[in-house]
């Protein structure tokens, strides 16, 4: 076999769906029926999931470190609810796929400065921006209504046919249909020629030129696909909780972003759906012991992970299911993997 | 039109002092360290503690402030940054991010979360007239004393044997251990004077900018202003880009108040896409 083919061959292999990645899915479908009081909490933690999968597109996948995702998202839910305000466009899908436009035009803008400069800059850039647009959104607040937000914003029904209801059913099934296509097409380009590509110059920027691989274009292709799913995680939000405020630019968003990402792990498309759950429920825990002080435990366990090792605590948490998987599927099933062992 | 330049270059200064230890973790030992604003937090409330509870003068708290933020420096780097130093960038920032967090906690647990003023002495207060230019005293001390500090600073850095020990660490650390230059050692002992500059600098701006929980948030936007654009190679590029900072934030402020701090993230923006190495920085700064 020559490495060409073998290469090809283990990518198809990757590429293949799992019947541990149906399960996942079928669980979380499960989930609507499962916990009917608890959709508020679960509409989040799709968004957020949404969210986190836009970061690990261009953190886990390209390397770029941003501090400065939540501008997109907040780009995104500014533009939805403006739409949705002003009876622009009406129709939610319809306005989902506006919103993301807008953030993906913001991204492919600013990417030309992202790309410049090593991971320093990068994060002053991408902090900047976000800030920057704070600050605008403030400025203007005739358009965005200032540090009071967006009130007032009428969803219609979803197609014209399913209204948002009261206790959020509809919401939370509007919002995993819209991850689970987006995850879809996400599967479909890290799996691509595109994808491997990407990771090739997350891995190592000069060798991937030196194959022939044209990287600028490649990090403003991928930023700009990022901006386009955060922009869709920040119109889901502001569509399901009928609200737009100025935090959704703040700091602590695009933080806590990363911890989401850090806890699932980035470099595989899992990482942002695990580390959503698992950092959302982290947090109603520390919520409900210290109401006040929840930061304190979520900043411990950043520590505790930066210290421990990534890579080391991720093969930790995978040991038990793998050891199972392993079990009952043959030697091969492995449903995660870490960063540090991926392809 | 004088008394903004001057309160521009007092806030500059002052901005220097609290963030030339991150020039020095960031540029030179090329750590992330995002929370060096917790340093600066822990030298204000130190002097705080001090002056409103325990009735030293405030003066003689400052040294004190350094003191102690610098032994705090010098116990988290002993015990957890040197963990960090060899990680890759991204878990740098989250580590400190983490710190950050936990320090907002914790001084709101301890301190509570209202902004604190410290009783300065009345000597400080008030203007003086100089020449029709109203100067405040207070911004009048900051002044002298961080040029003071810059001055230094700068000395100790070109003149001092610890300062070239410490340039020779930081351009190639295995050479330097190799000439017998005990490096975590001079890292070490840098951290921590950083983080005594940065309690000194809490301490004295607490007047200014104002002292509550949130304080290591709210400002780790400048500080990395300061040093992403002043660049890494020397103190003088943080110090001029601080000075520019501080000016152009107070006349910002006062001539178009409605755009806020728009103009400076716009200029950092700008700046860091001319140069990303910063403004005075290396072209091949690694």
């Amino acid at each position: 076999m020559t490495a060409q083919a073998d290469v090809g061959h283990h990518a198809r292999l990757h590429a293949r769906w799992h019947w541990s990645e149906i399960a996942f899915w079928v669980l979380a479908l499960a989930c609507a029926f499962l916990f009917p009081s608890r959709y508020l909490i679960m509409t989040d933690i799709v968004r957020l999931a949404l969210f986190a999968l836009s970061l690990d597109l261009i953190l886990g996948y390209a390397g770029i470190v941003s501090l400065g995702h939540a501008a997109f998202f907040g780009v995104g839910a500014y533009s939805a609810g403006l739409l949705a305000l002003h009876g622009v466009v009406t129709e939610p899908v319809l306005a989902l796929i506006v919103a993301g436009l807008v953030a993906m035009a913001l991204g492919f803008v600013t990417s030309f400065l992202v790309i410049r400069g090593a991971d320093l800059t990068r994060l002053m850039v991408t902090l900047g921006i976000a800030l920057l647009l704070e600050a605008l959104a403030e400025r203007f607040s005739d358009i965005t209504g200032g540090s009071d937000g967006l009130q007032g914003i009428e969803m219609q029904p979803i197609l014209g046919l399913f209204a948002f209801d009261m206790f959020g059913k509809v919401g939370f099934c509007y919002c995993l249909a819209v991850l689970f296509l987006l995850f879809l097409l996400a599967r479909r380009i890290v799996h691509s020629p595109f994808g491997l590509s990407l990771r090739a110059i997350r891995n190592n920027p000069l060798r991937a030129a030196a194959i022939g691989i044209p990287v600028n274009k490649r990090l403003i292709a991928i930023y700009t696909l990022a901006a386009f799913y955060a922009g869709v995680a920040g119109a889901l939000f502001t569509q399901s909780t009928a609200l737009a405020s100025l935090d959704v630019f703040s700091f602590e968003r695009s933080a806590d972003l990363m911890l989401v990402l850090v806890i699932g792990g980035a470099g595989y498309l899992y990482g942002g759906l695990i580390g959503a759950v698992v950092f959302r429920m982290l947090q109603e825990v520390f919520a409900t012991i210290t109401p006040q002080y929840w930061q304190f435990w979520i900043g411990l366990v950043l520590v505790v992970i930066v210290l421990v090792g990534r890579q080391r605590l991720h093969r930790w948490v995978l040991w038990t299911p793998n050891l199972i998987l392993r079990q009952f599927g043959g030697r091969k099933a492995i449903v995660a993997i870490p960063e540090s062992d991926a392809p | 039109m004088l008394t903004i330049l001057f309160d521009g270059i007092a806030y500059g200064m002052l901005l220097f002092v609290l963030a030339s230890g991150l020039a020095v973790t960031l540029g030179l030992m090329n750590f992330i360290n995002l929370a060096h604003g917790a340093f600066a937090m822990a030298g204000g409330y130190i002097t705080v503690v001090l002056v409103n509870r325990l009735g030293v003068p405030f003066l003689a708290s400052l040294p004190l402030a350094f003191l102690a933020s610098a032994a705090i420096g010098l116990v988290f780097e002993r015990t957890l940054y040197v963990h960090v130093y060899k990680k890759p960038h991204l878990d740098q920032v989250l580590f400190t991010i983490g710190l950050v967090f936990m320090s907002v906690a914790a001084v709101d647990y301890v301190m509570g979360s209202s902004r604190i003023f410290i009783k300065i002495p009345e000597a400080l207060e008030g203007q003086i007239d100089f020449f029709g230019v109203g100067i405040g005293r207070y911004r009048l001390m900051i002044i002298v004393i961080c040029g003071l500090l810059t001055a230094g600073l700068q000395r100790v850095l070109a003149r001092t044997r610890f300062g070239s020990r410490l340039r020779a660490a930081v351009d190639d650390p295995r050479a330097a251990s190799g000439l017998g230059i005990n490096v975590p050692q001079v890292f070490a002992f840098t951290f921590a004077f950083g983080c005594g500059l940065a309690g000194l600098g809490g301490a004295l701006s607490a007047e200014i900018l104002g002292l509550d929980p949130y304080f290591p948030l709210k400002f780790m936007i400048y500080f990395l202003i300061v040093v992403s654009v002043g660049g890494s190679s020397s103190i003088t590029g943080p110090f001029l880009a601080s000075l520019l900072l501080g000016i152009g934030d107070v006349a910002g402020k006062y001539y178009v108040p409605k755009l806020g701090p728009f103009v400076i993230y716009t200029i950092m923006i700008v700046i860091l896409i001319w140069r990303p190495n910063g403004l005075f920085g290396r072209s091949a700064a690694r």
